[in-house]
């Protein structure tokens, strides 16, 4: 499908309605130039590459595909995604993986403020650095990140777990750093194999909710 | 000399004052609790309609008809949304409300031809199989939100905010998060919970833009976009929900419900519904978009009246939130329940509380089985019998709609028009810029 000649509207109709019908298991997009929108809403067992870098909310709320952007990606890459794999060849804007519910994100290059925000069950696997505020109110899943985090890591988490190799400028209220065990171990490892990163597992501090913000109560700060 | 005890309380310090100050000095909380404002504010009840008499002609009051038919969602949507009256039901969130509640507001809303709406939370089950026609809300926290549910909506409701807490987030607290609703929301069980206060994944009016686009790419451009507002910049909120995309805007004045939130931002935050509903249809009138993007209007209707004066301020349509928690029995003095009714007193009681004054919707433990996820309660509604009263006042609406309509003869609820309107305050007549009752003097415009 070439986006020069067809429209996001054409293609993602095609992608809802035709594709199952025809029996097609691979779809290659061309000349994407960052349109908005494009393979949102798949629910087909099919692989999709995107030659080129895609817009906002590229392959948002996947189930089943698996989605490669050869490129980089706007604004809420595989938001809300339920299942599948998306993997970003290059950099991820803000909102990556947001709100998703399972399947795996995977970004190669750096990603945004707000990476993983109310994450739901995804597993985010990021090769290289996560911007600020990623993980915010983050309630389950996991994020591995390769590089280094930004400020307030992890604010107001729930039951989502981050792992991150290099260094975190500050970790956000009610997250903390939390011994990594032989579980957790294996589980990084799992995840950078399934990404194709060569780090070792044990390199990887834990971050998870001290859930000291689990209940309201007169004790807790104001300024966290 | 006998001894004389005055009484003379003062304004500022008067004694729900002095119980605030003396909770907040016990607890050091601040107060968490449903429903909506309370304070007296300017309201639909200061604004009077001038009926049919010999400079107009009325219609028959009960024989003539009069057209209720609504439909929203004219602008971008392949399958507008069509009703048989201009109210609809308001979204509330299963966790909030217990499973047979939103089946019952299915239920009565499929009899009446209306909508009802999902809310924080999800979609359940039950509500989908008794709806008709459903409104799904694509809220902050997208708690329960997923693509198959997207799919099986007939609309789809962008929250922004809410009248109750415009930029705030929800607060459901743990004694509400049955296994159920925690499994829903993706929480842990009996955590007090939090709802986001702004989306995820679009920070401003241009990513909103995309957003939208993206929801009616998920739904292939079938079924309309709301956005719903709390009110408060609701002139340029409604203008920029207007260039988003919307085809249908909500705005949602300050006395709009809640199920928990703080005190002091339900009575402190926001502007009343009189005041938003100018403010939206100048908005919509100064874009040329009138008739083009509809309004629906929310936040304390009440009765058919209001419901007439929120059209003939411009609305197109009407939610009722906290009116259709009353209609199905909230602070009533009874529930009904295996054919019987049973005294709910002894309930009322132990909240701290009495029938006509309980806003403990927060607690979960709703004496009437309305506002609670607790096994028992809940049996104290049953979704029949609920949806039967939530019918009969919605009728009795629709009813009173026509009635003032035809004595403004109209033969179309939509005909009624600001020129029929007039007010009873100056505070009123301000805000909806209409005349204040037997005079020409609309304060701030010129005679």
């Amino acid at each position: 499908m070439d986006l020069s000649k067809v429209s996001v509207r054409e293609l993602n109709q095609y992608l809802h309605h035709d594709l199952a019908k025809a029996g097609v298991k691979h779809v290659n997009i061309t000349n994407p130039d960052g349109a908005h929108n494009i393979a949102v809403g798949l629910d087909a067992d099919v692989s999709v590459d995107i030659q080129g870098h895609a817009g906002y909310y590229a392959a948002g709320m996947n189930k089943t595909a698996n989605v490669t952007i050869h490129g980089n990606a706007g604004t809420g890459v595989a938001e809300n995604m339920m299942s599948g794999t998306v993997r970003v060849k290059g950099f991820a804007s803000a909102s990556a993986g947001a709100t998703g519910h399972g399947g795996t994100l995977i970004i190669e290059g750096d990603a945004s403020l707000r990476c993983g925000i109310s994450m739901k069950g995804i597993d985010i696997v990021v090769g290289g650095d996560v911007g600020s505020y990623s993980a915010f109110m983050a309630q389950a899943g996991n994020m591995v990140v390769c590089g280094n985090a930004g400020d307030a890591l992890g604010d107001s988490l729930y039951e989502a777990v981050l792992y991150v190799r290099g260094e975190i400028r500050s970790l956000g209220a009610d997250a903390e750093e939390q011994k990594m065990t032989e579980q957790d171990i294996k589980k990084v490892g799992d995840l950078l194999k399934k990404a194709g990163f060569d780090y070792n597992a044990k390199e990887f501090k834990r971050i998870a909710s001290a859930k000291k913000l689990y209940h309201w109560n007169a004790d807790a700060k104001q300024e966290y | 000399m006998s001894e004389k005890i005055t009484h003379e309380e003062s304004h500022g310090f008067n004694r729900d004052v002095i119980n605030y100050i003396q909770n907040a000095s016990a607890h050091g909380l601040y107060e968490i609790r449903g429903l909506g404002a309370k304070r007296a504010l300017p309201s639909f009840d200061d604004l009077l309609f001038l009926a049919g008499s010999a400079s107009r002609y009325p219609l028959e009051g009960y024989r003539e008809k009069c057209v209720t038919k609504t439909v929203l969602g004219t602008r971008f949507a392949k399958n507008p949304i069509v009703l048989d009256m201009p109210i609809t039901i308001a979204g509330m969130s299963f966790g909030s409300l217990s499973a047979n509640v939103k089946e019952a507001l299915g239920l009565a809303a499929t009899e009446l031809g209306t909508t009802t709406t999902t809310g924080d939370g999800g979609m359940t089950q039950e509500e989908r199989q008794s709806s008709k026609t459903l409104v799904y809300q694509c809220l902050p926290s997208r708690y329960g939100f997923n693509p198959d549910d997207l799919r099986k909506a007939n609309a789809i409701e962008v929250v922004i905010g809410q009248g109750a807490k415009p930029g705030g987030g929800g607060m459901l607290l743990g004694q509400k998060i049955n296994p159920r609703v925690a499994g829903m929301r993706t929480l842990p069980e009996g955590i007090d919970q939090r709802s986001a206060c702004r989306h995820p994944d679009w920070t401003g009016p241009d990513d909103l833009v995309i957003k939208i686009n993206e929801l009616r790419e998920m739904t292939d451009w079938q079924v309309p976009i709301y956005v719903k507002i709390g009110a408060t910049r609701v002139y340029n909120d409604v203008k920029l929900a207007v260039h988003a995309g919307a085809d249908v805007v909500v705005v949602d004045g300050m006395q709009g419900g809640t199920a928990a939130t703080q005190t002091v931002f339900i009575e402190h935050v926001g502007i009343p519904t009189l005041a938003a509903v100018r403010q939206a249809v100048e908005a919509l009138e100064d874009l040329n978009m009138k008739d083009k993007v509809q309004l629906v209007v929310s936040g304390g209707i009440r009765t058919g009246a209001d419901v007439a004066k929120a059209l003939a301020m411009g609305a197109d349509a009407v939610a009722i939130g906290q009116g259709v928690l009353f209609a199905l029995g909230c602070n009533n003095e009874t529930y009904f329940q295996n054919g019987e009714h049973h005294s709910a007193l002894a309930d009322y009681k132990k909240l701290g509380t009495a029938p006509g004054f309980c806003h403990h919707c927060h607690t979960g433990k709703c004496p009437v089985g309305v506002t609670t996820q607790d096994p028992i309660l809940e049996q104290r509604l049953n979704p029949e019998v609920a949806a039967k009263h939530v019918r009969n006042y919605f009728k009795t609406l629709n009813m009173e709609l026509t009635t003032i309509a035809r004595a403004c003869g109209k033969s179309n609820v939509h005909h009624l028009e600001r020129e029929d309107l007039v007010a009873l305050t100056i505070e009123a007549a301000a805000m909806a810029k209409l005349p204040l009752a037997g005079t020409n003097w609309i304060p701030g415009v010129p005679l």
